[in-house]
């Protein structure tokens, strides 16, 4: 046991003193949430309206101090008619809001159940459609506020209300981190000691190697742990995502989607020769499928069948369906057993499967 | 106690249609020193990795320390002492770690063994706390010598140590060599220098995955079976041309300060000086040489 | 010297507090084959770099083929060949491929890339193989035919870097001839090497130690002056006393 404890030494060793990869590894998973949460977001924010008055009266007034007042819309003043298409153009409005000159009127009418011509034009900027079609949806309902008699299609949103991008996100980013940390990482450290010759000192020696290699995964692990602590915080505190579920469960799906990980890891060193072969494997094999099937940015029913057929052996997908399910929805481990299961089988089969090839010799 | 450390018996490789290794054949007995001298593309690393079991053979057998290279793989590697041909270890981890480290790679504590390697290892001791990664070339040699030595093997297998190292670090550790030789250890050592020959008890000169001879390098420079003279003037480079038009030379090459000569039997040298001087090549020195380990490896090489 | 091509005069490199290479002067004649030899960790390769227009000097002065190491290293680049044991030809391209390329980076028309190919292949009794991937000649083979195109342009110097590490005897030799029928035809080597043989085999060596040169002349001088029977003595003399290492 003396022996296997100077293993997990000598890693961790290798790990503290390449500091590059090791801010790397403990900077991205931060860097990866706050981005996510606060820059890329669909959520309407920041919209800048000017509106068009030709004739101002007291219900028009109302209904653009409603606009001044929303903390989402910034406020960019009133235009001629003439103008809309060059202040749209040159992007000092992304929106503009056209009040008929007879609003009251066609107000009055509406309000009467009387057909009537719309009495307000809404002008968007749709080059970021995203936005645009949030944007509009919100402008709307901002103004037929308080409309008496208007009767909009009513719609809630369940679990997150103000459509908040974080809360799709974050159980993406994680399904994604784990994968890169644990299996990249890995990887290449088995690989690099292939590439460097070291291997061939490990294989000539009593020990089973493959004592050396799980050595290897355990400050991988631990780093991973960290990883998960760090992201679980800024989650629940910075981004605020409510973290309906039981924490408890969060964390067992998360570690058995560690230890997934790392085999997924301890199986591409098996087949690579190079650090950039593991890399590329990792890379273009793993990671690419990985954003694109597991329903972290593109939501798998709406995949052509053969698609979520193969989005079904992306383990990411499951995991992403687990925490989503814990994290926003609340649900009790036992609805997320589906999930747990499939990815404890894969893992099952990784191991296997690494272990019966990783070679105790050099072909 | 087996009388033989390494039997080699009609070993064959193949990498693909390349035959690195052609039915090679040797024996090194226990407490000898036995060099492998060859170029690049010998297939000496290949050997190497044969027995210390990296690699399976095609063909032939092998044992170390009588331990079958193949069914017995387990038992030849608790018994050998392996230095590959690349700089092996951790550059990231200091001296001091990695002479830790593979100590609990071979599970012994360091003190157990520390009178085999303390010899070396005192010359690098003051370095303890380097980077493995910035030691010099000698520094690493003897550093991977202490790591390979660490759990007293009965073997030890050394593949081209000195390569790429300076010629006053290359002799410092061929007498590191001898020393671990006077306690009884059994070594393979492999080098592309001819020179080094002759610190070996026995040797095997290869190329191109044979082996062209094995003999005490005495014995091996006593093969070479035909007058050779050392010739030496001005205009060596001209004078290398010339001589090898004229008649009674078979085979003129450069060595070192000299050519070197292989002639006919009845080659009159100073008949060869007066032919010389006509051409207009003065102060021609030629004298018989007793011929070195590379003459013989390269009149082998010829004949392959 | 009257007509030096490569001067050098007080050279210096410094990385932080370390002196990789401490006030070299020497220079090197047209057409000679100078030995450039050093401990590992000597600074050869450090001085080499320099020579080479790869990287500035802290301090000294120095020009290469009639221009300033200081300042107009791309120039000298053009005028150089270099070729190492390490990185010389690529191994998946052919013989020919690897030709045309090193002509075309050297700015050689086609119809001039081809006939110098056609000299070079039958020269080295090549012909057969132009179509061979270098990656599968044998060691030796692969350093003649890295000389060879490292000097297809005609360079005024070619620097090379132990170009005959781990090559058989008698290809070495082969090498060694090359070498000298460049150097005949004009062009200057500057050679490192770790075999003592080919030091008798420049015109003129240099020793260096802990960044130093400690020796310089003609192999027969210095071994006159060490009271040495080879150079192998006299590089053991002056290299025991080193103190430092890479």
């Amino acid at each position: 046991m003396g022996g296997f404890l100077s293993f997990v030494k000598k890693e961790t060793l290798h790990i503290l003193r390449d500091s590059v990869t090791m801010l790397i590894a403990l900077l991205m998973p931060v860097v990866q949430i706050l981005l996510f949460g606060f820059a890329i977001s669909t959520e309407v924010n920041n919209i800048n309206v000017a509106v068009v008055v030709p004739h101002a009266t007291e219900a028009v007034r109302k209904a653009v101090s409603r606009l001044e007042a929303n903390p989402y819309f910034t406020f960019k003043g009133t235009l001629y008619g003439s103008q809309i298409d060059e202040t749209l153009r040159s992007g000092r409005a992304d929106a503009v809001v056209v009040f008929a000159a007879d609003y009251d009127r066609r107000m009055a009418a509406l309000a009467a159940g009387m057909p009537a011509e719309p009495p307000v034009q809404l002008i968007m900027d749709a080059s970021n459609t995203n936005t645009a079609t949030a944007g509009a949806g919100y402008l709307q309902s901002v103004l037929t506020e308080g409309m008496a008699g208007f009767s909009a299609p009513e719609t809630h949103l369940l679990f997150n209300p103000q459509m908040k991008s974080a809360y799709n996100f974050v159980p993406g980013i994680m399904g994604l981190i784990f994968i890169l940390i644990c299996a990249i990482l890995t990887s290449i450290s088995i690989v690099r000691e292939k590439e460097t010759g070291t291997m061939e000192v490990l294989l000539v020696s009593p020990v089973r190697p493959i004592r050396i290699i799980f050595a290897k995964m355990i400050p991988y692990f631990a780093l991973s742990c960290l990883n998960l602590a760090s992201i679980l915080l800024l989650a629940r505190y910075v981004l605020e995502v409510p973290m309906s579920g039981s924490v408890g469960s969060i964390i067992s799906v998360s570690l058995l989607y560690l230890v997934l990980a790392l085999a997924l890891g301890l199986f591409i060193s098996t087949i690579a020769n190079t650090q950039v072969t593991a890399l590329l494997i990792s890379a273009m094999l793993m990671l690419m499928p990985m954003i694109m099937l597991s329903g972290m940015v593109f939501p798998i029913e709406n995949m052509p069948g053969i698609l979520q057929a193969v989005s079904c052996i992306v383990p990411a997908r499951w995991y992403i369906d687990a925490i989503r399910k814990l994290m926003i929805e609340g649900v009790p481990f036992a609805d997320v057993l589906d999930d747990f299961l499939i990815l404890v089988s894969m893992t099952v089969v990784l191991i296997g499967v690494a272990l019966k090839k990783f070679n105790d010799r050099l072909e | 106690m087996k009388k033989t450390a390494i039997k080699v018996e009609a070993l064959t490789k193949y990498y693909g249609k390349l035959t690195a290794l052609d039915r090679v054949s040797f024996e090194v007995a226990r407490g000898e020193l036995f060099g492998l001298i060859g170029p690049d593309g010998a297939g000496k690393s290949t050997l190497f990795r044969l027995l210390t079991t990296l690699l399976v053979p095609d063909g032939g057998r092998a044992t170390v320390d009588g331990a079958d290279i193949v069914a017995d793989y387990r038992t030849v590697r608790k018994r050998v002492g392996y230095m590959p041909g690349r700089f092996s270890l951790y550059p990231d981890l200091s001296v001091a770690e990695n002479l830790a480290f593979f100590a609990a790679l071979f599970g012994v504590k360091l003190q157990s063994n520390y009178d085999l390697i303390a010899p070396i290892y005192r010359q690098i001791e003051p370095f303890r706390e380097r980077r493995a990664g910035k030691l010099s070339g000698g520094m690493k040699q003897k550093l991977a010598l202490c790591c390979a030595l660490i759990h007293r093997p009965s073997v030890l297998l050394l593949d081209e140590p000195t390569t790429g190292v300076d010629a006053v670090s290359r002799s410092e550790f061929w007498d590191m060599l001898a020393e671990l030789k006077e306690k009884g250890i059994s070594m393979l050592v492999s080098t592309p220098y001819m020179d080094e020959a002759n610190r070996c008890d026995r040797i095997a000169l290869c190329d191109r995955g044979r082996i062209l001879g094995v003999d005490t390098p005495q014995g091996i420079v006593a093969r070479f079976d035909e007058p050779l003279y050392a010739l030496s003037g001005e205009r060596m480079y001209e004078l290398l041309s010339a001589a090898r038009r004229s008649a009674g030379v078979r085979e003129c090459y450069t060595f070192g300060e000299t050519h070197h000569a292989i002639v006919d039997p009845g080659f009159d040298p100073d008949r060869f000086v007066r032919d010389l001087a006509e051409q207009g090549f003065r102060h021609i020195e030629i004298r018989p040489v007793v011929p070195g380990i590379e003459d013989v490896f390269m009149k082998w090489m010829r004949y392959e | 010297m009257n007509n030096p091509i490569i001067s050098v005069k007080d050279l210096s490199k410094k990385f932080g507090d370390f002196t990789a290479v401490d006030r070299i002067s020497f220079e090197v004649e047209k057409g000679e084959i100078f030995g450039f030899l050093g401990a590992n960790g000597a600074g050869k390769t450090t001085a080499m770099r320099m020579l080479c227009g790869l990287s500035y000097p802290t301090s000294g002065s120095g020009t290469v083929a009639g221009f300033d190491v200081m300042r107009e290293g791309e120039r000298i680049k053009r005028r150089i060949g270099y070729m190492s044991q390490r990185f010389s030809l690529y191994d998946n391209l052919t013989v020919w491929e690897n030709i045309r390329l090193y002509g075309g980076i050297y700015g050689l028309s086609r119809r001039e890339i081809l006939r110098r190919a056609v000299v070079v292949l039958n020269r080295l009794n090549f012909r057969s193989e132009s179509r061979t991937l270098v990656g599968a000649l044998p060691l030796g083979w692969k350093q003649k035919l890295a000389f060879s195109v490292a000097t297809l342009h005609r360079p005024e110097v070619i620097f090379l870097d132990e170009p005959t590490g781990g090559v058989d005897p008698v290809t070495r030799r082969q090498f060694w001839e090359l070498i000298y029928e460049s150097a005949a035809g004009g062009t200057t080597v500057f050679v490192t090497t770790h075999y003592m043989d080919e030091a008798e085999y420049c015109s003129r060596v240099s020793i260096m130690v802990d960044g130093r040169i400690r020796a310089l002349g003609k192999p027969a001088e210095l071994k006159k002056q060490y009271a040495a029977q080879t150079m192998d003595e006299v590089f053991r003399t002056l290299a025991r006393g080193a103190k430092r290492a890479e």
